[in-house]
C-alpha cells in the first residue's frame, strides 16, 4: 500500500458516478449494487491506507508548478470518516429510495459528492481545493432538491444562494493570496506568508476565508440555510450532509487554513472560539423548541459543530499564547475526536429519523408515539445515538466532550467550561423529548400497522450504533497513537508542515 | 484603482443578492459577483503592454519573461467560468421548478419553511 493509490479516492467515485448514471437506468438492482460496491471499496481503501504519509505530485510535476496531494494524519482520519459514513448511507439508500423514481441519478449525484469531499481532504493546492469544494457543493444542492416538492425546492434554492456566495468569497480570498504570494500550493503559500508577517491583504483574505468556510460549515451567524436544507433532503443525504459534508467543506478546511497556512495567532483563535461558543448555544436553544424531528436534529448539528470549533480554537489559543502544550493538545484532540464521533452519531440519528418517516409517513413528533414496541431495533439504535450526542458515558460523545471540558478547566477558561456543560445538559433534555414523544407513550390508532425497517436499513443503523458504542476505545493506547494523535500532530505542526511537504515533494 | 472597481462590481452583485425579491434577479446577482472575482483574477496576471504567454520556437526566453502575461490566472478563470455555468444552470432549473410549484418568482411569497 502506498501513495500511488491515492488518485483512486477520486477516480473510483467519479467513474462509478458516470457508470451508475449511464447503466443504472436499465436496472435498479444494478444501480444499488454499483453504488454500494463503490462506497464499500472506498471505505476499505481508506482503512488500508491509514499508515500512508507523504506527498503525491499529480502528473509528476513537483510543487509549485503542479498540483500536489499531501497526506498526513488529519487527512487519513477524515478519509476514513467520510468513506465509512458514505458506505452506511448507501446501504441505507437501497431500500429507502424505493419510492423515488430516479435512483440512478441519485447514486450519480451521491458519488459525485463523495468524490468532491475526498478531493477536498486530499488536496494540497488552493485552487484544486476550490474545484473539489464546488463539485461537492453543487451535487449537494441538487440532492437537497431531490424530492422536487415545495419545501425541498425552496430549501435547495436558499442553500444554493448562500453556498454560492460562500464559494465566491473563498475564490476571492484565494485570488488575494495568489496576488500576494504568487503561489497556489498551500505549502508554498504558507512559507511565503511566514516570511513577511501580517499585512492588511492577508487579514482581508483570512476574513473572506472565515466567512466563506463559516457558511459552508453553518457556524452561527452563517447558519440559516442548514435547518432548511438538511431536513429537506432524503434521510441518507441528510446523514451525509450533517455527518460529513459540513465537516469536510467547513471545519476541516478552516482548521487546515488556520493552522497550516496562516499559522494560528491569539486573535484568530479567539475568533474561532467565539464562533464555536455562539454556534453551540444558539444551535441548542433553537433545537430544543422544534417539533419536526429532522429539523431538531439539524439544529443540533450546528450546536455540535460549535463544540468541534471550540475545541480546535481553544487548542490554538493555548498554543499561541504560550500555555501548556499538553492542554492545547488535549483541547485539539477533543475537537478532532468530537468531529469523528459526531459523524457517527448524527448520521445514525438521521438514518433513524428516515426509518421512522418511512414507516409512519410523518416526522412531526406530536403525531408519533409508542413506536418502541413496533420498531424495537430503531428504538435501540436511536437510544444509543441520543445518549452519545448528549454525552452520557460510556458512549463516544461523552469522551470527546469530557476532553473539551477538561481542557477548558486546565486552560483557566471556567466560563467556557460552564457553557459547554450547560449546552450538553440542554442537548440531553431535547433528546429526552425525542424519546418521550417518538418511542414512549401510547401508540396512535393510525400507526397500529407500523413495521420495523427493512433489513439493509437496519443493518446500516446497527453498524453505526456499534461504532457509537465502540469509538471510546479509540482513546486507548495503540488506537489513539494510530488514529487521533497523528491528526492533531498534523495541525500542531503548523507552518512546519509546509516545509515537510516541500522537502518530500517532487 | 482598477482592483477597487472590481470590488465595487462585487458589492453590486452582493447588493443584488441581498435586496432583490425576484429569484431570477438573485441568480443574476450571483453571476455578477462571480464575474467580479473572475475579472480580478485575470487582472492579477495582466501587465501593461504584455503579450500572449506563448513562446515561439527560437524566441529569447528572457524577452519572453519580460513581456508575457501570467498564464495561470487565465487557466483558473476558465475553470471558474465552467463551475459558474454549472451553478447558474442548476439555479435556473430550480427557479423554473419553483415557478411551477408556487406560481411566482417572488421570494417573499416562497416561504413555507420557518422556525
Amino acid at each position: 500500500m502506498n501513495g500511488t493509490l491515492l488518485p483512486l479516492f477520486v477516480a473510483i467515485p467519479l467513474g462509478a458516478a458516470f457508470l451508475v448514471a449511464f447503466l443504472g437506468r436499465y436496472s435498479r438492482v444494478l444501480a444499488d449494487t454499483l453504488g454500494t460496491v463503490a462506497t464499500l471499496s472506498l471505505a476499505v481503501l481508506a482503512v488500508l491506507l491509514r499508515g500512508v504519509r507523504g506527498v503525491y505530485a499529480i502528473g509528476g510535476w513537483p510543487p509549485p508548478l503542479g498540483i500536489v496531494w499531501s497526506v498526513d494524519g488529519l487527512t487519513v482520519m477524515m478519509l476514513i470518516v467520510v468513506n465509512v459514513i458514505s458506505f452506511t448511507a448507501t446501504l441505507f439508500s437501497a431500500p429507502y429510495l424505493a419510492r423515488f423514481t430516479a435512483k440512478s441519478k441519485y447514486y450519480g449525484l451521491f458519488l459525485l459528492m463523495v468524490a468532491g469531499m475526498n478531493g477536498v481532504v486530499l488536496t494540497g493546492d488552493l485552487f484544486n481545493l476550490f474545484v473539489f469544494l464546488e463539485i461537492a457543493s453543487i451535487a449537494s444542492y441538487a440532492l437537497v432538491a431531490f424530492g422536487c416538492e415545495h419545501e425541498e425546492l425552496e430549501a435547495s434554492f436558499k442553500y444554493l444562494v448562500l453556498g454560492s456566495v460562500g464559494s465566491t468569497l473563498i475564490l476571492l480570498a484565494i485570488a488575494l493570496l495568489y496576488g500576494a504570494t504568487g503561489f497556489l500550493t498551500m505549502a508554498n503559500v504558507s512559507q511565503a506568508l511566514a516570511g513577511r508577517g501580517s499585512s492588511p491583504l492577508t487579514v482581508l483574505a483570512v476574513v473572506f476565508f472565515v466567512v466563506g468556510f463559516g457558511i459552508k460549515a453553518a457556524l452561527v451567524p452563517f447558519h440559516p440555510w442548514l435547518p432548511d436544507a438538511h431536513p429537506s433532503a432524503p434521510a441518507p443525504i441528510s446523514a451525509m450532509l450533517s455527518g460529513v459534508l459540513i465537516k469536510t467543506l467547513g471545519i476541516y478546511t478552516l482548521a487546515r487554513l488556520a493552522f497550516n497556512i496562516f499559522g494560528v495567532d491569539g486573535t484568530f483563535a479567539s475568533v474561532l472560539m467565539a464562533l464555536g461558543v455562539l454556534s453551540m448555544t444558539v444551535g441548542v436553544f433553537l433545537a430544543v423548541g422544534q417539533w419536526d424531528l429532522k429539523r431538531l436534529l439539524a439544529y443540533h448539528s450546528i450546536s455540535q459543530m460549535g463544540y468541534v470549533v471550540l475545541g480546535i480554537g481553544l487548542g490554538g489559543w493555548v498554543l499561541a499564547t504560550g500555555g501548556s502544550p499538553a492542554v492545547g493538545t488535549l483541547a485539539m484532540l477533543g475537537g478532532v475526536f468530537h468531529l469523528a464521533n459526531h459523524a457517527a452519531f448524527k448520521s445514525l440519528l438521521f438514518l433513524c429519523s428516515g426509518a421512522i418517516e418511512q414507516a409512519t409517513g410523518t416526522r412531526q413528533l406530536k403525531e408519533l408515539g409508542g413506536l418502541g414496541e413496533r420498531m424495537p431495533l430503531t428504538r435501540a439504535t436511536c437510544t444509543i445515538a441520543s445518549l452519545s450526542i448528549a454525552g452520557v458515558p460510556p458512549f463516544n460523545g461523552f469522551w470527546s466532550k469530557l476532553m473539551i471540558v477538561l481542557a477548558c478547566f486546565q486552560a483557566g477558561r471556567y466560563g467556557l467550561a460552564a457553557v459547554t456543560l450547560l449546552v450538553s445538559f440542554v442537548t440531553l433534555v431535547s433528546f429526552l423529548k425525542v424519546m418521550r414523544y417518538a418511542f414512549l407513550g401510547s401508540l396512535p390508532e393510525r400507526l397500529r400497522e407500523v413495521r420495523e425497517a427493512p433489513l439493509l436499513m437496519s443493518l446500516s443503523m446497527v453498524l453505526l450504533a456499534v461504532l457509537c458504542t465502540g469509538m471510546g476505545l479509540l482513546l486507548v493506547g495503540g488506537a489513539r497513537e494510530a488514529f487521533l494523535e497523528p491528526a492533531v500532530n498534523a495541525l500542531r505542526a503548523g507552518l512546519e508542515l509546509g516545509r515537510t511537504v516541500l522537502a518530500t515533494g517532487g | 484603482m482598477v482592483y477597487i472597481l472590481c470590488f465595487v462590481l462585487f458589492l453590486v452583485g452582493l447588493y443584488c443578492v441581498l435586496t432583490k425579491k425576484n429569484i431570477v434577479k438573485i441568480v443574476i446577482g450571483l453571476g455578477i459577483m462571480e464575474y467580479a472575482v473572475n475579472l480580478f483574477l485575470v487582472l492579477l496576471g495582466y501587465r501593461r503592454g504584455g503579450g500572449a504567454p506563448i513562446r515561439e520556437p527560437g524566441g529569447d526566453p528572457l524577452e519572453f519573461l519580460a513581456t508575457a502575461v501570467d498564464p495561470l490566472p487565465q487557466a483558473l478563470v476558465l475553470t471558474s467560468i465552467v463551475i459558474g455555468l454549472g451553478v447558474t444552470a442548476l439555479a435556473i432549473a430550480l427557479c423554473v421548478r419553483l415557478y411551477e410549484k408556487y406560481g411566482t418568482f417572488d421570494v417573499t411569497e416562497i416561504r413555507r419553511l420557518k422556525g
